[in-house]
């Protein structure tokens, strides 16, 4: 598939003399066309600075940024056909809402009958034509967003930017605008490269993830890549809830090693680049483990004390503490009249389905 | 209580709540309607012979802000003297409006555009020349551009001209001087407007393929025009009665509205006719916020 945009060794430095920060530090993304691509990280990770830098409103300190092949790294925002949709709209208070979103083309030089034509079509695709002329103010949150949305949509740009625009809205309307996001995306054809910090979103959205944090890209690839397979702990911990157990590697056969914990278990996990005799990290997602009776079975790795068991409706969390001091997590779903056959303050096992472990090398 | 009663209750803690505002009403009236009321009556009376009014109706002083009697006869003429006066103190006002503007504007957006801390500091910068009596700053640009002074000197050391440039008394110089003076007037609504302007909106037209020029004609200047509205009204108002700066830098001959109206209670004695010309010289302050405030209202009204 076609690249749409590549960022080569981008850098982008803030300050002078002794008070520089480095908000991005030489990254690299292909990002192809028709992708929806998010970049996720915590506030601060460098995420909303690389996206300014793709709109043109900062210039990298160092580093190309290729749209389609061409370096448009230094171009003024107004020259590159690619356009944003701000956190909070951004929507031009003294114009009515056709005439936000007929803005973008006006500025192309489009003539009267194409821009009016197009701004239909554009209200259609936001289901927002009875508000054609109201002022933005006269509008709510989620109708502002729709606006933001077709304004930017309208001038049929490459490359779509969207900078949290999910963050302002309830929980409801952002579950609904998500799938909606993902259906203009394919119905348009457009690229977008959407921001945020919320991991949920991200996972549910893409097709494929850049994780960041202090201004490095940390892993790229699809969610359930990133999900099932956390490049290191920071990826682990970000995307979903996780547990890590510590223990060092006895054997090797294939793509499995045996790993004796410091509990005194063994367990089986996928490995990639580790050797016999290295200390490493294993991974266990929380629903991929489970609470057992304490004469365990043989799937059973650990054992703990049970010390809270928290109810969510389609599924529990049993929280214990092993004799390390950490708390591990388990998820299990609940099925009808099955009551919780444990008792908060007894003695559990800990039991990982097959496969569902997997090695982080130590330190990483 | 009864319902009524509370009510009662309320209404009287209104009233007593009104009272509270009566200093300032005192204030206004004792200071400003008072005064003006006795302006408005003196202009509807006879001038004494040494100054003063003789108690005694006479119009004399509202036809004499526009015509004028023969010296021989009782001969009226249009008063070329005081519409060339008014239509200058207008044009000058005017012309100061729009320099204060043209000036004004990048500097505030420069403030603006600061990060938050610095721009105390440059507001800072502005208000300074406000530290310094009026007269004196006048008596600055006097300095400068006078036949002697240290422009011409300068220029003529360079040898670029061969004679002193006359600058001072001429209406260049009154407007040079009333720029000078006005323009923090203009730069301090500016900035307030400007620092309220959310800068992602800005952004939103660069990023909708608008260039900086179009940004600055549709995005920025419609969003800080209650600023504008505001620096103009502030500038343009003590510009029409300015009297210091066209009496220093005009050097008496090229009079505006404030000058002929300090003539009148001074060497001229004739109080009514200033009483009048300062009547009219509100009413045109009168007209012009008007239609400012028409004009804000229409396109500027839902916004700031």
């Amino acid at each position: 598939m076609n690249e749409a945009i590549g960022i080569r060794d981008v850098s982008k430095v803030f300050g002078q003399g002794d008070t520089t920060f480095t908000a991005v530090a030489r990254v690299n993304i292909s990002i192809r066309e028709n992708e929806f691509f998010t970049l996720l990280g915590p506030s601060g990770c460098g995420k909303t600075t690389l996206l300014r830098m793709i709109a043109g409103f900062e210039f990298p300190t160092d580093g190309e940024i290729l749209l389609h092949g061409e370096n448009i790294a230094d171009m003024p925002p107004f020259r590159r056909p690619i356009n944003t949709v701000f956190q909070n709209y951004a929507l031009f208070p003294h114009m009515t809402v056709a005439d936000n979103i007929g803005f973008g083309l006006r500025m192309l030089g489009k003539s009267k009958a194409e821009v009016s034509e197009r701004v239909i079509e554009m209200l259609r695709l936001v289901k927002m034509e009875p508000m054609a002329g109201r002022r933005t103010s006269e509008i709510s949150g989620g109708q502002q967003q729709r606006v933001a949305l077709a304004r930017a949509l309208a001038p049929q740009p490459k490359v779509l930017l969207l900078d949290e625009p999910l963050s302002a809205l309830d929980y409801k309307l952002r579950k609904e605008m998500q799938l909606e996001l993902k259906r203009m995306q394919h119905e348009t054809g457009i690229t977008f490269i959407f921001v945020t910090h919320d991991q949920e979103e991200a996972l549910t959205m893409s097709d494929r993830i850049a994780v960041m944090s202090k201004g490095q890209v940390l892993q790229v690839g699809s969610p359930r890549d990133i999900y099932d397979a956390p490049a290191d702990r920071f990826v682990a911990e970000f995307i979903g809830e996780t547990n890590f157990l510590t223990g060092r590697v006895r054997k090797i056969a294939e793509e499995t090693a045996e790993v004796m914990l410091e509990g005194g278990a063994a367990i089986s996990a996928t490995a990639a680049g580790v050797g016999v005799g290295d200390d490493v990290t294993i991974v266990v997602r929380p629903e991929h483990a489970e609470v057992v009776a304490v004469p365990a079975t043989g799937s059973a790795v650990t054992k703990g004390t049970l010390e809270n068991v928290v109810y969510f409706g389609t599924d529990t969390h049993f929280h214990v503490r092993l004799p390390d001091g950490s708390v591990f997590v388990t998820r299990q779903q609940n099925r009808p009249r099955l009551s919780s056959e444990f008792a908060v303050g007894s003695e559990v096992s800990i039991a990982v389905a097959a496969d569902a472990a997997r090695i982080l090398r130590a330190g990483a | 209580m009864s319902q009524s009663a509370i009510r009662a209750d309320y209404r009287r803690t209104l009233t007593r709540r009104w009272l509270l505002s009566s200093p300032a009403l005192l204030i206004v009236l004792l200071a400003a309607t008072g005064p003006l009321l006795v302006v408005l009556l003196y202009s509807f009376l006879k001038a004494g012979p040494y100054g003063g009014v003789l108690p005694e109706f006479s119009p004399e002083a509202w036809i004499g802000v526009v015509m004028q009697r023969g010296l021989f006869d009782d001969t009226l003429s249009i008063a070329d003297a005081h519409l060339a006066i008014f239509w200058r103190s207008i044009r000058l006002s005017l012309e100061t409006t729009l320099l204060t503007l043209i000036f004004g504007f990048p500097t505030a957006y420069f403030i603006a555009t600061r990060p938050p801390n610095t721009r105390e500091l440059w507001l800072f910068l502005i208000t300074i020349p406000f530290w310094t009596n009026l007269l004196i700053r006048t008596f600055a640009i006097l300095q400068i551009i006078r036949n002697d002074g240290t422009i011409n000197t300068v220029l003529l050391k360079l040898g670029l001209i061969g004679e002193p440039i006359r600058m001072l008394y001429t209406d260049g110089a009154i407007l040079a001087g009333m720029v000078y003076v006005y323009l923090p007037l203009m730069v301090l609504p500016l900035y307030a407007s400007m620092e309220k302007l959310d800068f992602r909106i800005v952004e939103a037209g660069y990023d909708l393929y608008a260039t900086p020029f179009r940004v600055l004609r549709l995005v920025i200047i419609p969003l800080v025009k209650p600023g504008i509205v505001a620096g103009c009204i502030l500038v343009f108002i003590p510009s029409l009665g300015a009297y210091v700066t066209p009496n220093v830098l005009g050097g008496g001959k090229n009079l505006m509205i404030g000058n002929l109206i300090e003539l009148q209670f001074g060497q001229g004695r004739n109080w009514p006719l200033g009483s009048a010309l300062s009547i009219s010289l509100m009413a045109v302050v009168m007209a012009a916020l008007i239609v400012y405030v028409r004009n804000a209202d229409k396109t500027g009204g839902h916004h700031g």
